[in-house]
């Protein structure tokens, strides 16, 4: 069995030393071998931004794509593939703004995808500009007089839109991330983990220790029960968003792949693509 | 006895036209005629005037006719804006509920039958359709039993009752009109056809099942006019060979689940018009700078932005051929009949995973939705080819990875699907080296794409350029592309008459553009027209870039959102030939 070591590479991050983003890319290594996989299994597809070079320091496949557009290319790499472990991971530009639409509906859809964005409340790539997630008032280079949007609450949405499993964390916390992304990992359909994520270079207001200060981890909280969706949105909006650990998770619904009529155990990708004579005449018997 | 007429059924969209039309001409099919079908519909479900026309023959056909032998008109509305088709003599089969009246200086007969209370006595106003096409259906002297059948298999999943009430209607729509009539028409007695079985279908039904015969088992892809019907045929059909078709949010998913699975190893597709194509610009890119195999199915219609979203267009071409930022392999494939829809679909998946790039097959609303007769199509022809896909590539020592990338000779490199323990390797979209790491070096910049660009260098799909080429130096060669090739063959038959000679070159392989094969023509030939359906003469436009002989290339252009007729073409070319220029259309 592969240990977490196996899933690095020899790539030297581009990350700005005390970025995030060094503790997801580490807690993904090592849940992946927490949970048992080999790296030629595990697909990582990423965004575009500094969270998106992620692929690149996985040992694993990687697919860097474009820009808002990680999860429908993760969804064709599992519908291609659900032998595959499919993780997507971008930044909270990358899937709450450009790729708000697809993050809905790929939660509607429920593939089996873990999908881990990397929230650092602002657009690190391309040099500090506001992103949905920044709080209002926040000054950045596109509002220098100060956020005049609402923040987006993707936890808020994610429940409403129909997710099966709504976790949050924070970069510093990599047990718990870890803990997470594996379960991640595990549930029967998409997971969304959002991960709070310090950038140290164009953040200086959502530092470490703003977020230590103001998260509010789950496990204070003995009583809560995951499987209950109105807990789930009270306790978000309760906590006006800060929380962390598992919020949601609903293990009754099947994965889009299980409901797909005809669809197969094994891998399309493995399956013989040639059709047979038979099957091409019966085909053709229709347009006679 | 004739050997082809026209016939046609206008009436509120919703009204049953489709049906009718459906049934009618399935029933013609059996006895072995060939069919070319012409859908004119409006933008709206219910309501808005709409029309089928099929002109019905016993030799290949592929183009619509100027003339009409028979009109069903539901409404008032689709006589007076169907008339002037009529050729005289011909024939108005009209609902005697809104007493029908054929417009001045039209010379047409006038049958005028109660369709609506014969359907109404039969129970329902609903089976209007098959009284008037049972009336029609008698005036051409054809059996009715074989026209009994194909009512059997439309409404058969309804019941017995239901088919029974049906052949009624259709019964006493025939008799009724035969009374009037004294019998079937002579005029209109078609010669008996070959029996052999052809095929009956629209474009988008051959790409439908060219893809399943090309092993395609995804489809992603967000509803638009015309390509809906490929992923409706698909989500039928694909279940039962393992795969399926996912309606997504939007054609910039459609397109990038398409490029994540055909990475992971299946053959996916998504299939869209002019706006989706927009779209899907950035991903186009992404497909050919990460050398991921991908096909996209882009159905013409009228541009640019909703445009004329029901009517025919061929103005996409700089959009497909240019489209996206940057300069990647693109290939960008027009097939030209039904047939080719079909073979081209498969071709396309064939060259996507061969080449490892993006594929177009661009059709025309008239290819993509006009339902037309298919020669057999061939199982033995069906040919997969994956290129360059390996398996059971040897371990990987310590952190390195498979050269997905790798430089070749032919800069097709080798492909391993995900899941493969030595095939670990990166994908960006960002410029990379061998293993598909970002590299910014300015050699290994260069040598990628090199690469890449000249992976297509000298590839030609079958046919490249059909060539219809008689005459070693014709008074003129016209050139055109899509579904045009019939018109233009019919109009060649006059123009031959009057003396003109031509030569006709189809061009199928849009990009990279076919030079080489295309030049002894041009070379030859005294002139040249170049006929296609946008108004800025795209196709006329390569020609000249890539080939030359600006002075001697004229252009036919249509842009009003109606296929070309044989006779637009015709004049068009006579007047070429006799005057040397041309007005447009
Ligand atoms: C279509 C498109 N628009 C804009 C960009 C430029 N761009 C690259 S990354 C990015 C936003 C980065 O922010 P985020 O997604 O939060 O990631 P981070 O860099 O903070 O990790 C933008 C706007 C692009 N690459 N593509
Ligand atoms: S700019 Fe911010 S997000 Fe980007 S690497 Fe640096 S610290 Fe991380």
């Amino acid at each position: 069995m592969a240990t977490f070591k196996e899933f690095r590479n020899n790539v030297k991050p581009n990350w700005c030393p005390g970025c995030g983003d060094f503790s997801i890319q580490a807690a993904i290594q090592r849940a992946a071998a927490n949970v048992g996989l080999e790296p030629e299994n595990l697909a990582v597809i990423s965004g575009i931004g500094c969270s998106g070079r992620i692929s690149g320091y996985i040992n694993a496949y990687g697919f860097h794509g474009i820009h808002g557009r990680v999860l429908p290319i993760a969804q064709g790499v599992k519908l291609a593939n659900r032998e595959m472990t499919v993780i997507a991971s971008g930044g909270d530009g990358d899937g709450f703004a450009i790729g708000m639409g697809h993050t809905v509906h790929a939660i509607r859809r429920n593939l089996n995808v873990t999908y881990i964005v990397m929230d650092n409340q602002i657009y690190g790539l391309t040099k500090g500009q506001t992103s949905p997630r920044s709080a209002e008032g926040f000054k950045t280079k596109s509002t220098p007089e100060g956020s005049i949007e609402s923040t987006l609450s993707p936890l808020e949405i994610a429940l409403s839109a129909g997710a099966t499993f709504v976790a949050q964390s924070f970069s510093s916390d990599l047990k718990q991330l870890t803990s997470l992304i594996e379960q991640g990992i595990k549930h029967e359909g998409f997971s969304l983990i959002n991960v709070f994520s310090p950038c140290v270079t164009f953040n200086k207001i959502n530092t470490y220790d703003w977020f230590k200060e103001n998260i509010v981890n789950l496990e204070q909280f003995p009583d809560y029960d995951p499987t209950n969706r109105v807990l789930a949105m009270n306790k978000i909006m309760e906590t006006n968003g800060m929380l962390t650990g598992l919020i949601y998770q609903n293990t009754t619904r099947k994965s889009y792949e299980d409901l797909v009529t005809g669809f197969k155990q094994e891998g399309l990708a493995k399956q013989d693509i040639m059709i047979t004579p038979d099957q091409f005449d019966k085909l053709v018997a229709e347009f006679k | 006895m004739i050997s082809q007429l026209s016939w046609k059924i206008g009436g509120q969209q919703g009204e049953g036209v489709e049906s009718t039309d459906r049934i009618f001409s399935t029933a013609l099919n059996r006895l072995g005629y060939y069919l070319y079908g012409y859908r004119h519909f409006s933008s709206r479900i219910k309501g808005g005037h709409t029309n089928n026309k099929i002109r019905i023959s016993t030799k290949p056909i592929r183009a619509i006719s100027d003339d009409l032998d028979i009109l069903v008109a539901f409404d008032q509305e689709s006589i007076d804006l169907n008339a002037k088709e009529l050729r005289v003599g011909g024939v108005v089969v009209a609902d005697a509920k809104f007493n029908p009246t054929i417009p001045e200086g039209i010379d047409a007969r006038l049958f005028s039958v109660p369709i609506t209370a014969m359907a109404e006595e039969l129970g329902t106003s609903l089976m209007k359709n098959m009284v008037a096409s049972g009336a029609s259906w008698a005036l051409l002297g054809l059996p009715l039993e074989v026209f009994n059948k194909a009512v059997e298999e439309e409404f058969g999943r309804k019941g017995a009752a239901i088919v029974e009430k049906n052949i009624e209607a259709v019964k006493r729509g025939a008799e009724f009109v035969l009374e009037q009539a004294g019998g079937p028409l002579d005029e209109f007695k078609l010669d008996a056809a070959d029996g052999k079985q052809k095929l009956f279908m629209i474009g988008n039904e051959a790409i439908g099942l060219g893809s399943i015969a090309a092993g395609c088992r995804l489809m992603a892809a967000y509803p638009i006019t015309p390509a809906s019907e490929i992923m409706e045929y698909l989500i039928k059909k694909l279940p039962k060979f393992g795969g399926t078709v996912v309606q997504t949010e939007d054609e910039i998913a459609a397109v990038t689940m398409a490029i994540g699975a055909n990475y992971a190893g299946v053959r996916t597709m998504t299939a869209s018009a002019g706006p989706g194509l927009s779209l899907m610009m950035e991903a186009i890119g992404l497909a050919g700078m990460t050398e991921t195999p991908l096909v996209i199915v882009n159905t013409q219609r009228g541009g640019p932005s909703t445009g004329l979203p029901t009517k025919q267009e061929q103005s996409d071409l700089n959009a497909m051929v240019y489209g996206t930022h940057g300069e990647i392999p693109k290939i960008v494939i027009a097939p030209a009949s039904i047939e080719d829809c079909f073979y081209d679909t498969i071709e396309s998946f064939n060259l996507a995973e061969q080449y490892q790039v993006p594929v177009i097959l661009m059709t025309d609303l008239q290819l993509s939705l006009g339902k037309q007769s298919c020669e057999p199509l061939d199982y033995n022809k069906i040919e997969i080819k994956r290129g360059k896909l390996v398996q059971n590539v040897p371990a990987l020592e310590g952190h390195d990875l498979f050269k997905r990338y790798e430089l070749t000779e032919d800069g097709v490199s080798p492909r391993v699907l995900p899941g493969e323990k030595g095939g670990l390797h990166h994908v960006t979209g960002v410029e990379h080296d061998e293993v598909g790491r970002p590299s910014e070096n300015a050699v290994n910049r260069q040598n990628m794409m090199d690469k890449r660009l000249n992976k297509l260098n000298d590839m030609y799909i079958r046919d490249a350029i059909r060539v219809d080429a008689p005459h070693e130096t014709p008074d003129l060669l016209i050139i055109g592309m899509g579904s045009t090739g019939g018109t233009i063959d019919e109009a060649r038959t006059l123009l031959s008459l009057g003396g003109i000679s031509t030569n006709h070159i189809t061009i199928r392989q849009i990009h990279p553009f076919p030079t080489k094969l295309l030049l002894p023509y041009l070379q030859k030939a005294k002139q040249v027209i170049v006929i296609e359906n946008n108004a800025t003469a795209q196709l006329a436009s390569q020609i000249k870039m890539h080939a030359g002989f600006a002075e001697k290339i004229e252009s036919l252009l249509k842009y009003d959102g109606n296929p070309f007729l044989p006779s637009d073409v015709h004049k068009a070319c006579k007047e070429l030939s006799l005057d040397g220029n041309v007005q447009r259309v």
